[in-house]
């Protein structure tokens, strides 16, 4: 990693602002994560929480307010959009693996087009990231071969493979049958040990728990309460943090 | 007897069903096969043939020649017969998964111009042949396939365009695609054979069947287009948002992801509109080029042949039929290649 550490921050948000026409979802967010910081983001559904992660790497576009990624802004400047977005991994909820395409050619695609590196490099990369995953039996078979559990892993291994210096995880195990989430949360918690930045959206509190540095609440387009992970559980401050905290530990 | 038993009669409503069919088919059937091949003649003079009661293959075998060459000078047909054989070399080489490959793709740049020379001559010692000679089944698959080839890559660039975020392509493309299929294909015929020679400068000539072939890709290319876009809109949003967070460009992602997956589902219509503009390449005939179908017309007009015409056309019904057949046959095959998401099953 970079000797800024810890003292640059890699995510920069300031006063940032968005509108689905006339709904306000993102109010007034400030956010900044250090290089190494794992962030976990929760809040009910419809808190604009997966809009915000969503603007870190431009799927969403932004009205108001300023958004730097390692220490460039965020523009309508095409190329820089494809840069950040090669530097910043994202697993999304429904995994969107490619299905017309093999485990590893999944894996091999992005470093072989956008990095420029060669077919042989890029597939032995693919299988030490697959190892880590603990899946590399399965790559040469399809997407739609492979468990939800198994598929999220794999798209997590895809994202590692462009060798990001941060990782956006959009609900990640949202949409998994529950046997399967912790397979995938111990491949999260692999990673956040050894000193990835991670930003996560999700509702495992235990996840949250155990990793994260700072969780946030959001509601209405609003970071409500942000705080670390032990204050943020035993003494909410807010009063919707503490009922939402409430629905979802019980 | 106990598969009919299953099969046929399994209800009510089956055994009539099944007892109309066999009535029908023992009305119709019989007497077709005595007409066409207990009783038929095939290689009889025409007068034998007319006081014969059956089907008079001869007025095919004794044109055959004409019916497939058209006006092409006699003594050369072997060259469009050479070119169609190399045609139907790649094609079936084409047809096949495991020769698939980048050195097909070279046999084909280089089988284009071989066949080109061969029908066109001028150079290597072979007599040139007008354009305006060329006729029968060459003419016919000249334009299927050099229609079919153009207008499908054309097609999905109309639909890409169709679907761009930048205002001035994808006004363009919609006026093109509504303008000619707002159009019979006759028409855009008609303006290509009269109208379009008007504008160039003087002297300048280009052949009528470059213009035909330009106006059948130019129409088929509007409608690959519409069904392009339909697999486009119907990809899933995660698709292009999973190819995008990879940092891959617009040609990238199209190329990669999201083309492969969305022509895959549009398939079969594309394969539909192909089929059909296959068979419209006949149309051709009202701006007087001799395709294969004109061509058997010129035959029954010789009052010798006149009154054979259902040989005659039985005969390009099953010509047209093959083609078409080998086209749906192939895409259905393609399809099975390409269905990775279904492979699980066969473990």
């Amino acid at each position: 990693m970079k000797n800024k550490k810890d003292t640059f921050p890699f995510i920069e948000i300031k006063a940032l602002n968005k509108w689905y026409g006339d709904f306000h979802v993102l109010k007034d967010i400030n956010l900044s994560v250090l290089q190494g910081e794992i962030i976990v983001i929760c809040g009910p559904s419809g808190s604009g929480k997966s809009t915000l992660i969503r603007c870190i790497n431009r799927l969403e576009e932004h009205q108001k307010g300023k958004i730097t990624v390692d220490g460039s802004d965020l523009t309508d400047n095409i190329k820089n959009i494809e840069k950040i977005r090669a530097e910043v991994g994202m697993v999304f909820q429904h995994f969107n693996l490619f299905p017309h395409l093999t485990i590893l050619d999944n894996l091999t695609l992005g470093p072989v087009w956008v990095r420029k590196i060669s077919k042989k490099e890029a597939e032995e990369n693919a299988m030490f990231y697959l190892e880590k995953v603990k899946i590399a039996e399965q790559a040469k078979k399809y997407p739609g071969q492979l468990s939800g559990g198994q598929q999220q892993r794999v798209a997590i291994a895809r994202s590692l493979c462009m060798k990001p210096n941060a990782m956006l995880f959009d609900e990640p195990t949202s949409a998994l049958d529950p046997e399967m989430v912790k397979e995938v949360l111990d491949v999260m918690v692999q990673l956040a040990e050894e000193g990835m930045t991670m930003i996560v959206v999700t509702h495992e509190m235990g996840f949250a728990k155990e990793v994260a540095r700072r969780v946030i609440f959001m509601d209405e387009g609003m970071i409500i309460e942000e705080n670390n992970p032990i204050d943020f559980f035993e003494n909410p401050k807010h009063q919707r943090t503490k009922l939402f905290l409430s629905q979802i530990l019980n | 007897m106990g598969w009919i038993k299953k099969n046929l009669f399994s209800t009510p409503f089956n055994s009539i069903l099944t007892v109309i069919t066999l009535f029908i088919l023992l009305k119709t059937a019989p007497p077709f096969i005595k007409w066409a091949f207990i009783e038929s003649s095939w290689f009889a003079e025409s007068e034998v043939c007319k006081s014969g009661s059956g089907a008079c293959w001869s007025v095919i075998t004794y044109n055959l020649r004409f019916i497939i060459f058209g006006f092409y000078p006699y003594e050369e047909h072997w060259r469009p017969f050479t070119s169609m054989i190399i045609l139907f070399i790649l094609l079936y080489f084409t047809k096949n998964k495991k020769y698939r490959s980048k050195r097909l793709l070279g046999f084909w740049i280089a089988g284009l111009p071989i066949m080109g020379i061969l029908m066109k001559g001028g150079i290597f010692g072979l007599t040139p042949v007008n354009s305006a000679n060329w006729g029968g089944l060459p003419l016919t698959l000249l334009l299927a396939v050099f229609g079919l080839a153009a207008a499908y890559p054309l097609g999905v660039i109309l639909a890409l365009g169709r679907i761009s975020k930048m205002p001035a392509i994808k006004a363009l493309c919609i006026v093109y695609i509504e303008l000619i299929r707002g159009v019979p294909l006759i028409s855009l015929l008609f303006m290509s054979s009269i109208i379009f020679p008007l504008f160039l400068p003087e002297g300048v000539t280009i052949s009528k069947i470059i213009r035909a072939q330009v106006a059948i890709i130019l129409f088929t290319a509007a409608y690959v287009a519409e069904v392009v876009r339909g697999g486009l809109q119907g990809m899933d949003k995660g698709q292009y948002e999973a190819a995008a967070s990879l940092g891959l460009n617009y040609y990238m992602s199209m190329r990669l992801i999201i083309l492969p997956q969305a022509l895959k589902i549009v398939i079969p219509p594309t394969v539909s509109i192909l089929i059909s503009a296959f068979k419209d390449t006949s149309l051709v005939v009202i701006i007087a080029l001799y395709d294969i179908l004109k061509t058997s017309q010129t035959v029954l007009s010789n009052p010798k042949w006149m009154g054979f015409s259902s040989e005659v056309y039985i005969f390009i019904a099953v010509l047209y039929f093959t083609g078409c057949f080998s086209m749906s046959n192939f895409s259905r095959k393609l399809e099975k290649e390409l269905d990775t998401e279904k492979r699980f099953n066969e473990k």
